[in-house]
């Protein structure tokens, strides 16, 4: 028996870190909301590394905040270690991690999302969408409960038929110990998505005080307090290190003699994993020559006893999990709290998607996260507020809003997504983003933070401070351009004692500031000046300085990409009538039906002969339609 | 897309002796004034209007040809946008000498049919030309696809792919370090590795640009095959164009038993030109396979010589005649000098007619300038038409070397200012993204494959 139980403009399946920023969004931007869980409990949970960022990973979370998400800010408050990673590698590359307190990164986010207007939060098991004449009404749950909605974000993560995999046992399950959502998939067929089945996996987790740390070596934080949110600073807190040790001969003999008892290699697993996270077996019988691989132990919290084993992600049996960890230094008499376990999962199939993450199929249906096909709090995150966003505009008829590739990792991330597909559960990467040295995790705000305000998800205080510092920069690159130094005696000394070849003749100091030697802090030494600004805004200085010639260079790209990207094509062109289109791209863009001739050029199949076709065709239309009006 | 500036020849070379570089775009007029020199002084060229002077290239102010050249303003253009023509006298080498220092100068290599494209998209064509403007991007695609498939296992994109390796490498080893900043795995790449690979990779694209000239030539030129009964001087008949002993010449039928390929300029055309073993059936395995290669050449030449021996009965022989069809062709009566009667000939002429028929002596040198003549005459005739995407095709092969050469030299800038990873990385890309347009391949998919092919990272 169904009974009515209440109506809402958007509604969230799944409380994940997609499901948590989709539905904060939607609801902060007025639309009364439902987040719907398994289970209150597993809120924001993260079912395997305890961290949050890296290169990457990190861009995401810091466009995030820039756009008004909540993951940074939250991790701010639940972190137990911040590092600053890739400091050698230039500033595009430089990325944060923070290890999280999960539980406290939990309870941080239920109480958001507890205290946020028009949010209602329930647990429930969703077991079916309501769809007529291919818009989503609403959905269904286990108990009979029947909510109407205009819009509906799906953010089921790993659990749509989920399914543990542990040696040859193997059996119905979410992460974690949670339950699996066992209906819901069947009826995402029923209603005409394309589902497909990818597999993930995580290592065992092992008892602190069962720990020889004296046997690994340690990793600390950075010193630095440095935050994720530009909201500000957070207080900062004691950090907590981790650990390294390393696999052995005996480990990997351990794997050898156990393998024939692998899920994997039995052929019990079907789900397609990802190469960039293989499991400890897999990585011992790829990399064969290799005598050990790195294992980092990490704290899964302040007050929790229980280690994360990083680099030992396995699906082979229990004992033998316990045998393999036993063999590695430091972990002679561990004792192991979970074992590791590779998940089966159904996601969608994200070239369904529009780059809003709306169902091409279903009106007012998104979804995001991993049952997009990607893998990663971040990167679900990341989707969830584009979604929630866009569920929200849906509501409010407004427009949606597209992140494009050159403008975010967000963008680069869905756009990946929508138009070439994946075939593993797909990880964001720096080397993914071809404006990788615009899209710097030090100015999400420059990129995001405008059209966050816009959206009503920045706020004012927030925007202002943006704004200041904004002005600061460009007033601080002016000075510099003013300054001139000469080549006296004191200026070449003090060049020579920084390493820095002495003047020859009178240079603006915003040219001297180019040589790679020299920091921002030296320029102003050598002008014998001082600046009350803040590293915020020297730091922004210093690198649109340094890297202007290559700045330049990527900022040519983009216009011209954006050239590409503002040709829209008709929604309803039907390709398989275009004359001179190769058939394969003619399938392709009919499957994809690109918003751009941008987003056409790039998916696979698609030549630059056929984008000259249907830009003639396009040109074609809108004479034909000028006549039209004319006529 | 549309706006920046492209550049291609535009008259099938060889037609009438002028062959024309046109540019169309923005940056027209700026890269026609760079790299003209007018004979008298000219200040602003007026429009539609034809200059005479010297094509020049801007980097050594050496003279390339002498040339007309004519700037047209939009919108009074074919494409609606600026316009320069440049006409030049000396046949393909100056032709595409123009053009490369065109590209070099900023313009874009046009792809095919794009001229006609812009015109129709700037509203010069209406739409009932639009259909004929597709048909001529599909079928000069397709061309160019026949073309590129041909080079894909020929020996460029072999030596591409040699220095595309180690860099993919590389990048891949920069990229796995900077995604995965704690793996042993990955430590950084030192930069003197990162240095070597580039400076080898260098040389092998400066090798590579400077055979470039000569290999368009062999790729460029119109194509030619002598074909014929063995024996009745084939390779005679190379050696004297060549004006040098290449190929072996004996009494003993059959002695050439391969392909044997050469490039020469007759009259400013440049000729690719492909001696080849005498057809016929034979039991030995090694001439059996050359007569295969002469068959394959034959099928492939856009201008064929048929020679034949006087001093022997003519039978037309079947196969040849087939394969030759349509296509251009001279029928070489070659061994003259030991001919005692010229009425032969006469009948011979009638026999072969409409084909023009060549009475020459390889061996004497007598007729030779007749050959010149009749060869010339083919292809100023319009008969013999250089693809227009064969020179397309390879042209824009250098551009992308020259472009990956750029990029290396970044890298290597970059390397030696001390600059950081990320900003060499960039430079790595755009080299392997330039040498991806000769191949074809895209780096996103391999370059993530690469990663995880060669380093253990994973949770
Ligand atoms: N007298 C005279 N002899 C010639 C002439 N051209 C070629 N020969 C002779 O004919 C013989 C065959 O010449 P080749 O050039 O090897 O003939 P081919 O057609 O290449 O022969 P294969 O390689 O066997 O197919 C040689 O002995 C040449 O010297 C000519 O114009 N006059
Ligand atoms: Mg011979």
């Amino acid at each position: 028996m169904t009974y009515f139980a209440g109506e809402y403009d958007v509604i969230v399946i799944g409380a994940g870190h997609a499901g948590c920023e989709a539905s904060l969004a939607s609801a902060r931007l007025g639309c009364k909301t439902l987040l719907l869980t398994l289970n209150l409990e597993a809120i924001a949970l993260m079912p395997c590394n305890p961290a949050i960022g890296g290169p990457a990973k990190g861009h995401l979370v810091r466009e995030v905040d820039a756009l008004g998400g909540q993951m940074a800010r939250t991790i701010d408050q639940a972190r137990i270690q911040i590092r600053m990673l890739n400091t050698a590698k230039g500033p595009a590359v430089h990325a944060l991690r923070a290890q999280a307190d999960k539980n406290l990164y939990q309870w941080e986010m239920r109480r958001t999302l507890e205290n946020t207007a028009n949010l209602d939060l329930r647990q429930a098991m969703v077991e079916q969408l309501k769809v007529k004449a291919g818009k989503v009404q609403g959905i269904v749950t286990r108990t009979g409960a029947l909510y109407r909605a205009h819009a509906v974000v799906i953010t089921t993560g790993t659990y749509l038929k989920g399914r543990i995999i542990i040696g040859s046992l193997h059996y119905q399950g979410g992460p974690n110990g949670q339950l699996a959502s066992t209906k819901l998939s069947s009826n995402l067929k029923q209603v005409g998505l394309d589902l497909r089945r990818f597999k993930t996996g995580t290592p065992a987790r092992i008892h602190r005080d069962s720990i020889d740390f004296s046997k690994t070596v340690i990793q600390p934080g950075d010193e630095e307090n440095f935050p994720f949110s530009f909201a500000g600073t957070p207080t900062q807190r004691k950090q907590v290190p981790c650990w390294l040790t390393h696999t052995t001969a005996e480990t990997h003999r351990i794997i050898h003699a156990n393998l024939h008892r692998s899920p994997l290699y039995a052929g019990d697993i079907q789900g397609i994993g990802p190469r960039y996270c293989p499991s400890i077996e897999d990585k011992v019988v790829r990399f064969k020559d290799r005598p050990t691989h790195q294992v980092f132990l990490e704290p899964e919290g302040y007050d929790s006893a229980e280690y994360y084993v990083q680099g030992m992600s396995t699906s082979l049996p229990e004992d033998v999990q316990v045998a393999m960890l036993k063999s590695i230094p430091g972990l002679e008499n561990v004792k192991m709290m979970r074992p590791g376990y590779a998940i089966e999962y159904d996601c969608l199939d994200p070239l369904q998607l529009q780059p809003t993450l709306e169902s091409k199929v279903i009106e007012g249906l998104f979804s995001a996260g991993q049952i997009n096909g990607s893998s990663g709090y971040e990167e679900a995150a990341a989707q969830g507020l584009v979604a929630g966003i866009n569920a929200a505009h849906v509501v409010q008829e407004q427009a949606p809003i597209l992140v494009d590739r050159s403008m975010a990792y967000i963008g680069v991330l869905i756009d990946d997504l929508v138009t070439k597909g994946t075939l593993e559960p797909y990880r964001m990467m720096t080397s993914r983003a071809e404006y990788r040295l615009l899209l710097r995790q030090d100015n999400a705000d420059e990129r995001l933070t405008p059209l966050g305000y816009e959206l009503g998800l920045i706020d004012e205080a927030r925007y202002q401070s943006f704004l200041t510092k904004r002005t600061d920069v460009a007033a601080e690159r002016t000075r510099l351009e003013k300054i001139t130094l000469s080549p006296s005696e004191q200026v070449n000394k003090m060049l020579t004692s920084f390493a820095s070849q002495p003047l020859k003749a009178a240079v603006a100091a915003s040219q001297l500031l180019k040589r790679p030697e020299l920091s921002y802090a030296n320029i102003l030494q050598l002008a014998g000046e001082t600046s009350p600004l803040s590293s915020l805004v020297t730091n922004q200085v210093e690198i649109q300085v340094k890297y202007q010639g290559y700045i330049e260079k990527q900022q040519l790209q983009i216009e011209k990409y954006k050239k590409m990207e503002n040709r829209i094509i008709p929604e309803e062109l039907s390709y398989s009538e275009l004359e001179g289109l190769s058939r394969e791209a003619a399938e392709k863009l009919a499957k994809i039906k690109p918003r751009s001739l941008g987003q056409a050029s790039r998916i696979s199949g698609v030549s630059p002969a056929d984008i000259a076709v249907l830009l003639v065709y396009l040109e074609q239309r809108r004479r034909r339609g000028g006549i039209v009006h004319v006529g | 897309m549309l706006e920046d500036t492209i550049a291609a020849i535009s008259t099938p070379p060889g037609e009438g002796g002028i062959g024309i570089v046109r540019m169309s775009g923005s940056a027209a007029e700026a890269i026609g004034l760079a790299t003209f020199n007018f004979a008298s002084r000219v200040d602003k060229p007026i429009t539609h209007h034809l200059y005479y002077g010297h094509v020049i290239n801007p980097i050594n102010g050496k003279i390339i040809d002498e040339a007309l050249i004519s700037f047209m303003r939009a919108p009074h253009t074919f494409t609606r946008e600026d316009v320069v023509e440049v006409n030049c006298h000396g046949g393909i080498l100056p032709l595409t000498k123009t053009l490369e220092i065109i590209l070099a100068q900023g313009a874009r290599m046009a792809t095919p049919g794009e001229f006609t494209q812009r015109a129709f998209l700037n509203g010069r064509i209406d739409l009932a030309q639009a259909e004929a403007v597709i048909q001529v991007i599909r079928a000069k695609t397709d061309i160019a696809m026949e073309l590129g498939v041909k080079q894909l296992v020929g020996q460029l994109s072999r030596e591409v792919s040699a220095i595309r390796k180690p860099l993919l490498t590389i990048l891949a080893h920069v990229e796995a370090s900077i995604d995965y900043p704690e793996h042993q795995d990955v430590e950084e790449l030192a930069r003197d590795e990162i240095l070597r690979v580039s400076i080898l990779c260098l040389d092998k694209i400066n090798t590579l640009v400077a055979t470039a000239d000569k290999g368009r030539i062999l790729r460029e030129g119109i194509r030619t095959a002598i074909v014929g009964s063995p024996n009745v001087g084939k390779s005679s008949l190379l050696n004297v164009l060549l004006g040098q002993q290449r190929a072996i010449v004996t009494d003993i039928p059959g002695t050439t038993r391969d392909v044997l390929e050469e490039s020469l300029n007759v009259g400013g055309v440049a000729l690719t030109i492909v001696d080849t073993a005498g057809i016929r059936d034979t039991a030995d395995e090694i001439e059996r396979m050359g007569v295969e290669r002469s068959r394959q050449a034959l099928a492939d030449a856009d201008l064929i010589l048929y020679v034949l021996d006087v001093t022997e009965e003519w039978v037309p022989d079947n196969e040849i005649m087939r394969a030759i069809g349509a296509k251009p062709c001279i029928i070489i009566a070659n061994k003259v000098d030991l001919l005692l009667s010229v009425d032969i000939l006469t009948t011979l002429s009638q026999t072969v007619a409409p084909k023009p028929l060549v009475a020459m002596s390889a061996t004497e040198m007598l007729g030779l300038t007749d050959l010149e003549e009749a060869i010339i005459q083919q292809v100023f005739s319009g008969s013999v038409r250089a693809e227009e995407s064969i020179m397309v095709t390879s042209t824009r092969h250098k551009n992308a070397l020259l472009r990956t050469h750029t990029a290396l030299s970044d890298v290597q800038d970059a390397i030696n200012l001390g600059y950081a990873v990320d900003l060499i990385a960039i430079d790595l890309h755009s080299a392997l993204e330039a040498l991806g347009e000769i191949t074809g391949e895209n780096i996103g998919p391999d370059l993530v494959e690469e990663i995880f092919s060669n380093f253990c990272i994973g949770k």
